[in-house]
């Protein structure tokens, strides 16, 4: 049913660590990879080496580039922060009451919001309903795909245990994705989220997301720096001797 | 947001046949027999050919039916609902009116309620998007609704109701443009938000996720043609508006004049709902830099 749950026991979801992510796009890839072959139909791709390549992905990464407001010194350098960007798995799910054959639900059991692709009619209200853009009709299949937490891994006893966990997390070169339960307060995310100030995205538009974005650490700059403060020595000496001899004549010729 | 033909076509044509349905259903005009048969046959043709033209944008239209089973959430669902009840509902109250010469007036009035509700219902859908701020308004709702009525009071006959309609989709059309224009803006969702990055300074985007387009933007970043809007506004103020008015006021009714005013009227509408979704903006254009 797309009603939505009152609660739900756990809430699974990611914490994305923005001081860390390299921008590697390497969760985008391995969330293609594990998805394309596993849960449900395809992620498409068409004109894949053409000249308009169009295809579904469930994890996109943007990058941002932030102007500190001028406060004088160095610390206002422009910075450059990657962004990697799927379903929030949204407590008020706008996507879920919207569905109108049942197709989208939030499990109560876990909090994850799936799409049972039997029921799919293709109609992209849910992607419409979606302030994230976390949601793409799939141009082969005509079936909404999105981010399914992994949930064929993270129960997936067939898997060795360091691998239940979502393809993007597990293959993140950087540590800079983790996955968890936010409901439980001792989690590793909500660990995570208490110390850096982990926040949501678009709050305003009252979806109450689960995943949350651990904001870059602050940034050293030159005035607090002694390092750079104090000017380097120089290593070079003047010759003497035979050596300043010859590099006195030299430098005549 | 993309302005699908097949989407601009369903709730144009479905909410005229609709807003006639009403004026069928409150018996004005009162028709019997033939005269019965000619009029739910034009109204039938609109409504159901506009549903069948929704079909058209499902990716996976063989699950359709399954639309029907969530009405206690989805407003989508609900419109299903009542736009088959109101054509079971009108489609019985024309059978009696057209072979047995019978006047059900209470039959007639649910099938009027109901097409009214199912019209309601349409505008639902659109206002219930918080993504989508332009929509996000209880002005589209008289938007939706006044259209339907004048192009159904136009096609039966009712002139003077026709004119009072028509001047009201008029100024309802007007103030949903303005109140919309600063809907996106009293929203509070800007690059800031959607990033969080906000505290730490003024953001903008540096690298897109990918050099090439994808559904997200085909589908809720749709800027072409924005640039003719206020063009278009005008079109749609002198084809749904002034043309019908003027034509209701100075030509006596008859099936020609019906015809001119309602090809007018349809004109109207169909830039205004191509306007409707043309203009309105989604705000995951914002994680675009858009």
């Amino acid at each position: 049913m797309t009603q939505l749950p009152q609660s739900t026991e756990k809430k699974l979801g990611l914490a994305i660590d923005l001081d860390t992510c390299v921008g590697c796009h390497a969760c985008v890839t391995s969330c293609k990879g594990w998805n394309n072959e596993n849960y449900g139909v395809p992620l498409s791709d068409s004109d894949a080496y053409g000249e308009n390549p169009v295809g579904t992905f469930l994890n996109r990464v943007h990058s941002f580039e932030v102007q500190p407001e001028a406060s004088g010194g160095c610390g206002s350098t422009a910075q450059t922060i990657h962004f990697p960007k799927s379903c929030l798995h949204c407590d008020d799910a706008p996507c879920v009451t919207v569905c109108p054959t049942g197709a989208s639900y939030k499990r109560q059991e876990d909090g994850i919001v799936l799409v049972n692709e039997d029921a799919c009619m293709g109609c992209g209200l849910c992607a419409w309903a979606c302030p994230y853009g976390a949601r793409e009709l799939d141009s082969s299949s005509g079936i909404m795909k999105k981010c399914t937490l992994c949930v064929d891994r993270i129960y997936n006893e067939n898997l060795p245990e360091e691998d239940r966990q979502p393809a993007c997390v597990r293959t993140c070169p950087a540590g800079a994705r983790h996955f968890g339960d936010f409901a439980d307060p001792n989690s590793n995310v909500s660990k995570l989220v208490k110390e850096r100030g982990g926040f949501e995205l678009m709050p305003e538009q009252g979806t109450k997301p689960v995943n949350r974005y651990l904001p870059p650490r602050k940034k050293d700059s030159f005035d607090s720096n002694e390092f750079t403060t104090q000017p380097l020595t120089a290593i070079s000496q003047e010759p003497k001797g035979f050596l300043a001899w010859l590099d006195n004549t030299l430098g005549k010729v | 947001m993309h302005p699908a033909p097949s989407v601009i076509i369903f709730t144009v044509f479905t909410g005229l046949g609709f807003g006639y349905l009403v004026w069928l259903g409150i018996g004005m005009p009162f028709v019997l027999g033939m005269n019965a048969f000619f009029a739910f046959f034009v109204a039938f043709l609109l409504s159901v050919g506009g549903l069948i033209s929704s079909t058209f944008h499902l990716g996976n239209p063989k699950n359709a039916y399954k639309s029907f089973s969530q009405w206690k959430s989805s407003w989508l669902s609900r419109e299903g609902w009542l736009a088959v009840l109101t054509l079971l509902c009108a489609g019985l109250f024309a059978f009696l009116l057209i072979f047995l010469g019978k006047h059900t007036a209470l039959l007639g009035y649910l099938s009027a309620v109901l097409a009214i509700l199912t019209v309601a219902a349409t505008s639902m859908i659109y206002i219930q998007i918080k993504a989508v701020p332009r929509w996000n308004h209880c002005s589209v709702f008289f938007y939706f609704m006044t259209i339907s009525l004048a192009g159904g009071a136009i096609l039966a006959g009712q002139t003077a109701a026709a004119i009072v309609l028509t001047m009201t989709a008029v100024v309802a059309q007007i103030a949903m443009w303005s109140i919309g224009d600063g809907r996106f803006a009293k929203a509070g969702s800007t690059i800031e938000s959607a990033t969080g990055l906000g505290k730490i300074g003024k953001v903008r985007l540096f690298e897109p996720p990918h050099t090439g387009d994808n559904y997200l933007l085909k589908e809720m970043a749709y800027v072409v043609g924005r640039k003719h809007a206020a063009k278009l506004r005008m079109l749609t103020l002198v084809f749904m508006g002034a043309v019908p008015i003027i034509l209701l006021a100075i030509m006596p009714v008859s099936i020609f004049s019906t015809i001119i005013i309602v090809a007018s009227h349809l004109i109207g509408a169909l830039f205004s709902r191509w306007l409707f979704f043309a203009q309105a903006e989604h705000v995951v254009k914002l994680y675009y830099g858009r």
